[in-house]
């Protein structure tokens, strides 16, 4: 009963170990294969009890901060591209840390080129839980 | 309309279906059913006879369903099973309840869902709720668990061990939703305790009430988490503390010694003790000492560091602590403490930064934190 994040990075993670080719040089049809895999995934985890959350980001950000009294707050970016980039989520509501890792395992064998799994790196961090009522 | 009283008549509505030939997961849905009705009219139209009234509807919700469903199979034996007036409950049904919810073939997340919903008559929805999750994915982990324990049969004995272990994740791994969890598994392990004589069973009571008893106490104003020699001792309930004692001391007394008992007697000792200073640490120890005996965990035997720490001071402590394994949770926030205990500032305020990274909970971290800021800003 523990909550995980898998992160997907559009940036920043190190490259997956089967696939070169950005998104965009596939073909769509690949496209639509990879995208049904991820919402396939998380329709499985519904009905396994597992599923918390999904969401996807889009790649523009802005980073924004605070200038003081009365004045308008601060913005920067788009940064260079070497900079870490998050594409999106999926939360995990599982029993074990090892369920966890089997569930990101999966994920990552999604379709890129050929139907091939692209095993694409995926950032597993675990949730902050609720403090425990009995620790002595 | 008391909806503790409500939910207290759920596990022998449901056994009374059972009995009477429904299968338990369509039995459970009809329940639930019945329970949102009474919920609906009970206040303006309150029964005379609560229970009587639940079975009745229940029991109609389930024919209802049953044949709605016209592919069911067993639809003509139930049907017929209606002439057959249902037993009234007994205990020992709500106990079989508690076996079916608490199956060793579950994972412990579903045993603690099915439980909550089937023996605690609580919502899918504030099942959720309570956990963090989608209604729709808690909905799958209690249907996939009642597929689960469809093929065991309601009369068989189960082992009282396993519910222990789910009613102490209920007490002990409850978030904060609307529903109070862990005045929940208090409440199940009181109605667990009425239907089995078991010194366990009783030591795990014990144990929540001597813990839900500090409970005021453990967190500040600002939510942040106070340790137990930092608290308010007149802050604690004592009457719940008197009621845990009692109900230890009886346990106790048939000297069938268990893992809960041995934990509660070491709470007890907590709340015995005026302050932390006047806490009988040696007595404590022993109690480690028969906690490792009978469960053999490493976190009990870090626990035992931070006893013996205090027993025989920080050294006979780290000492206890070197034989543990480092990747251990906590093991590191427990070198943080006894190295101050010990005089040794400057390393507890690494170990405590180091162990506010590793802490497993944002009150825990926030706290080791605030530790190793502590010690960091001192005046020399």
């Amino acid at each position: 009963m523990a909550k995980y994040l898998l992160l997907k990075h559009y940036r920043g993670a190190p490259a997956p170990a089967n696939c070169d080719a950005p998104i965009d040089q596939w073909t769509p049809e690949e496209v639509s294969a990879h995208v049904k895999y991820m919402q396939d995934f998380a329709a499985k985890l519904e009905t396994t009890g597992e599923f918390v959350d999904a969401q996807a980001l889009a790649p523009e950000g802005t980073f924004v901060r605070y200038d003081g009294e009365g004045r308008p707050p601060v913005t920067d970016g788009p940064f260079p591209e070497t900079k870490d980039l998050i594409a999106g989520w999926m939360v995990i509501d599982v029993d074990s840390y090892e369920r966890a890792l089997e569930l990101a395992g999966e994920l990552s064998a999604a379709p890129g080129p050929n139907g091939e799994p692209i095993h694409e790196w995926l950032e597993l961090r675990p949730f902050m839980a609720a403090a425990p009522t009995i620790t002595e | 309309m008391d909806e503790a009283l409500l939910r207290s008549l759920t596990p022998g509505v449901l056994a009374v279906l059972v009995r009477r030939g429904a299968d338990f997961a369509a039995a459970e849905d009809a329940v639930q059913e019945a329970l949102v009705e009474a919920f609906h009219s009970w206040p303006a139209d309150p029964p005379r006879d609560p229970k009587g009234w639940l079975v009745t509807v229940a029991w109609r919700k389930f024919l209802d369903a049953t044949r709605a469903d016209a592919a069911r199979r067993r639809r003509e034996d139930v049907v017929e099973a209606e002439v057959a007036p249902g037993p009234a409950a007994d205990v020992d049904d709500t106990l079989q309840l508690y076996f079916l919810c608490a199956h060793p073939s579950l994972t412990p997340s579903s045993a603690v869902a099915l439980t909550l919903r089937a023996v605690g008559g609580l919502t899918t929805r504030q099942i959720a709720q309570a956990y963090l999750v989608p209604e729709a994915t808690m909905a799958q982990r209690i249907s996939r668990a009642k597929r689960t324990v469809s093929g065991v049969r309601f009369d068989q004995p189960g082992d009282v061990a396993t519910v222990l272990r789910v009613l102490y994740l209920v007490f002990n791994e409850g978030y904060s939703g609307d529903v109070d969890l862990a005045a929940e598994a208090i409440r199940l392990t009181r109605q667990l305790s009425a239907s089995i004589d078991h010194p366990e069973v009783a030591g795990l009571l014990a144990l929540m009430l001597l813990h839900h008893a500090r409970r005021a106490a453990r967190t500040a104003a600002d939510g942040s988490l106070v340790p137990l020699a930092d608290q308010d001792r007149s802050r604690w309930d004592t009457a719940l503390i008197a009621t845990g004692v009692e109900i230890l001391q009886a346990a106790l007394a048939r000297d069938r010694l268990g893992e809960f008992q041995a934990q509660a007697a070491i709470a007890a000792l907590h709340a015995d003790a005026q302050d932390a200073a006047d806490t009988d640490w040696v007595q404590i120890v022993e109690w480690y000492d028969e906690l490792v005996r009978l469960t053999g965990s490493p976190v009990v035997r870090l626990n035992r560091a931070v006893a013996v720490g205090e027993a025989d001071g920080p050294r006979a402590g780290l000492a206890a602590l070197a034989e543990l394994d480092p990747a251990l949770p906590r093991y590191t926030a427990v070198s943080a403490y006894l190295h101050e205990r010990d005089g040794d500032l400057p390393a507890a305020a690494k170990l405590y930064a180091e162990a506010a990274r590793k802490a497993s909970s944002l009150a825990e971290a926030d706290h080791l934190t605030r530790q190793a800021a502590r010690l960091n800003t001192r005046q020399p």
